[in-house]
């Protein structure tokens, strides 16, 4: 909240009311509690003074004691016994308020899963006036959120403390459980999932790891190590960055297939005119390719290299002479 | 009086009313609106309550005079003011969590505000008092925002939307009702105008901006519409199937984790030990079918016999001997 006097309004429609309550009230005190800057929360007053019942005679005028405010930094607000209560939620708020706890309650338990039970009757109750509709907005959480939550604050606290981590990964290209000591840098959320970028002393290398793929994770005693000479990444846009030893692969999808052009970073796409697509795409790694292929039987080939055909085929032949 | 002051001012003006106030009284009685020239006025005027109400004051208007047909306005303190709310300490402490989750900046500033707001009614929230791993939601379509705002507003929008499977890109008219995550992905739900039915679109898949077309508030939202419930048809089928699986010693680590049974040291499709066998639940056939070959030659379906008989047919047609259609996850 800043900016604007609709906003400025806003936040005097909260302050009024919480100031009355508790009847004095630091100004920094009340600026936490509000979430406002505490400088912005004294100009915010300074309207106040001129602002009251209709006639806006002395007397009429809320009043704001400014020796208090300017001596002490202490609020104290009277006359303004119609602004008693903050204005009601909007439905924006009471929609992203209550989603929010709702999102708490699935990866909760115990004695808070009862407390964001009983606030979300309580709050949704005060929404309910026939107005004001919550549910424009929901969430569902992956699977296994709970564990993810809890893994993800361990990793944050390896992150604030500087401790390096071992991690038990899985990496499905190759199928296999990978044990390495990282040094936990950064969490990120991009397409989908969220990842550690971390230091890996395996690779000798920033690496990112999918939480989800992670099996275990062991904060050491041991400080993780700077790495100042490695430049911030913009991981947004660097996420899927091919390395450059890559291949620059392409495929032929079929219509069922496209959906892989959504899930992958290409590079480039040509439609083939029959609801097909061509996508061009790095590689790092052939077996992954693989194993895309083999799932997305027979909806899409390798176009080239042709190498990339050739172990394909014959990973196909391999898992089909199973069944003779 | 600035414009803080006079937006305040009249808010209190119209809240203290008992009654419908005139737009006449309501200028007489303002010293900037009776400063103002007519048209100054009328626009000042209307541009003040379209604020006070985007702020959710509500400003209620209603004919006062049969003859003259004069608005009168009044904001009704029932409606206004936030219900009192008793919450316990650790119901307030999971409110101060709540405002940990968005990670986007519009939701997370609706959520602290409703947070400054709850406090005002007395909510006393100590952020200290609960240490819960609290999960984060994050959005990264541009698009969100309008189709959250739409759905609010209950205004119609067109937009580009590419169908999954489709090259072809075609314009939508959607009534929006809300927008949906499920696995970290975000959906627009409403009623498609065009073909008159519910629908979801997936908000990665739309190519174009979102345009509002015509007025707030014009259409309803369905009574009964639950957006939980559309959600969980996102959800895929639930694993209520059973399938036997023979995998080669110390592989397919990814769906041994899923797996309900395991067998060491069988027999395998080739004749020789050094395989497991795996009792694995499943939803469909077609994702029971593709994560085995995704594991190539160190898996083999034993059972059911349709799902056996898919991975022969689809494995068969990759390498261009005769098969059926092989379909890929929608």
């Amino acid at each position: 909240m800043s900016g604007g006097a609709k906003e400025q309004v806003g936040r005097l429609l909260a302050l009024v009311p919480l100031i009355q309550r508790r009847g004095a009230m630091a100004v920094d005190e009340a600026a936490a509690a509000l979430g406002v800057a505490p400088d912005q929360l004294v100009k915010d007053l300074r309207v106040l003074i001129y602002c009251g019942w209709p006639g806006w005679l002395p007397g009429d005028l809320i009043e704001v004691d400014l020796d208090a405010l300017d001596g002490e930094g202490v609020i104290r607000i009277t006359n303004a016994d119609y602004l008693r209560a903050p204005l009601r939620l909007s439905p924006a708020e009471a929609s992203a308020m209550i989603v929010a706890l709702r999102t708490l309650r699935e990866s909760a338990d115990g004695a808070t899963l009862a407390s964001l039970d009983s606030v979300l009757a309580k709050l949704e109750g005060a929404a309910e006036d026939g107005r004001v509709a919550t549910g424009r907005v929901d969430v569902h959480l992956p699977r296994g959120q709970r564990e993810a939550a809890a893994l993800r604050a361990r990793l944050g606290q390896a992150i604030t403390e500087g401790r390096q981590v071992r991690l038990t990964y899985y990496v499905p290209s190759r199928d296999e459980e990978t044990v390495r000591t990282v040094d936990p840098l950064e969490l990120v959320d991009a397409q989908g999932s969220a990842y550690l970028q971390a230091w890996c002393h395996v690779a000798d290398n920033r690496r990112l790891f999918r939480m989800d793929r992670v099996r275990a994770a062991e904060v050491l005693d041991a400080p993780a190590q700077a790495h100042p000479e490695v430049p911030p990444l913009d991981l947004r846009d660097t996420l899927f960055q091919p390395a450059a030893d890559n291949a620059l692969v392409t495929l032929l999808l079929r219509p069922e297939a496209r959906w892989v052009a959504e899930y992958y970073p290409v590079e480039a796409t040509r439609e083939t005119g029959d609801g097909g697509l061509e996508v061009d795409l790095y590689v790092a790694d052939p077996r992954w390719l693989t194993r895309l292929l083999l799932r997305l039987s027979p909806s899409a080939a390798v176009v080239r290299p042709q190498e990339l055909t050739e172990s394909f085929t014959a990973a196909a032949r391999d898992a089909l002479r199973l069944y003779s | 009086m600035t414009k803080s002051e006079r937006l305040l001012n009249l808010l209190i003006l119209l809240l203290v009313q008992r009654h419908y106030i005139s737009k006449q009284r309501i200028r007489e009685t303002v010293p900037p609106y009776a400063e103002a020239t007519n048209e100054a006025f009328e626009r000042m005027f209307e541009r003040d309550k379209d604020e006070l109400r985007a702020l959710g004051v509500p400003v209620e208007v209603a004919s006062i005079d049969a003859f003259f047909d004069e608005p009168g306005y009044r904001i009704r303190p029932d409606d206004f003011a936030l219900p009192g709310i008793d919450l316990t300490a650790d119901e307030a402490a999971v409110i101060g969590l709540a405002t940990r989750v968005w990670q986007h900046a519009g939701l997370a500033a609706h959520t602290s505000d409703a947070l400054a707001k709850l406090t005002a009614a007395g909510v006393d929230v100590d952020r200290t008092r609960l240490d819960l791993a609290s999960p984060v939601v994050t959005v990264q379509d541009p698009q969100f925002d309008a189709f959250w705002e739409a759905s609010l507003d209950r205004v119609r929008v067109k937009f580009d939307y590419q169908r999954s499977g489709s090259a072809e890109v075609t314009t939508r008219t959607l009534e929006p009702w809300g927008v949906v995550s499920y696995s970290g992905r975000w959906y627009v739900v409403g009623r498609d105008a065009d073909r008159d039915e519910e629908r979801m679109f997936r908000l990665s898949r739309v190519r174009s901006a979102v345009k509002r077309v015509g007025k707030g508030g014009a259409y309803e939202i369905p009574p009964g519409t639950d957006l939980r419930e559309i959600t969980r048809r996102l959800a895929p089928a639930p694993n209520t199937h059973h399938g036997s699986v023979l995998v080669r010693s110390g592989t397919c680590l990814g769906m041994r984790r899923h797996a309900t049974g395991e067998e060491s040291g069988v027999t395998g499709p080739d004749g020789t030990t050094g395989w497991d066998r795996l009792t694995v639940a499943y939803g469909t056939v077609s994702s029971f079918a593709e994560e085995v070959m995704s594991y190539g030659a160190d898996a083999c379906v034993e059972a059911p016999d349709e799902v056996r008989d898919l991975v022969v047919r689809r494995l068969a047609g990759a390498l261009g001997e005769p098969t059926g259609s092989g379909k890929g996850p929608a």
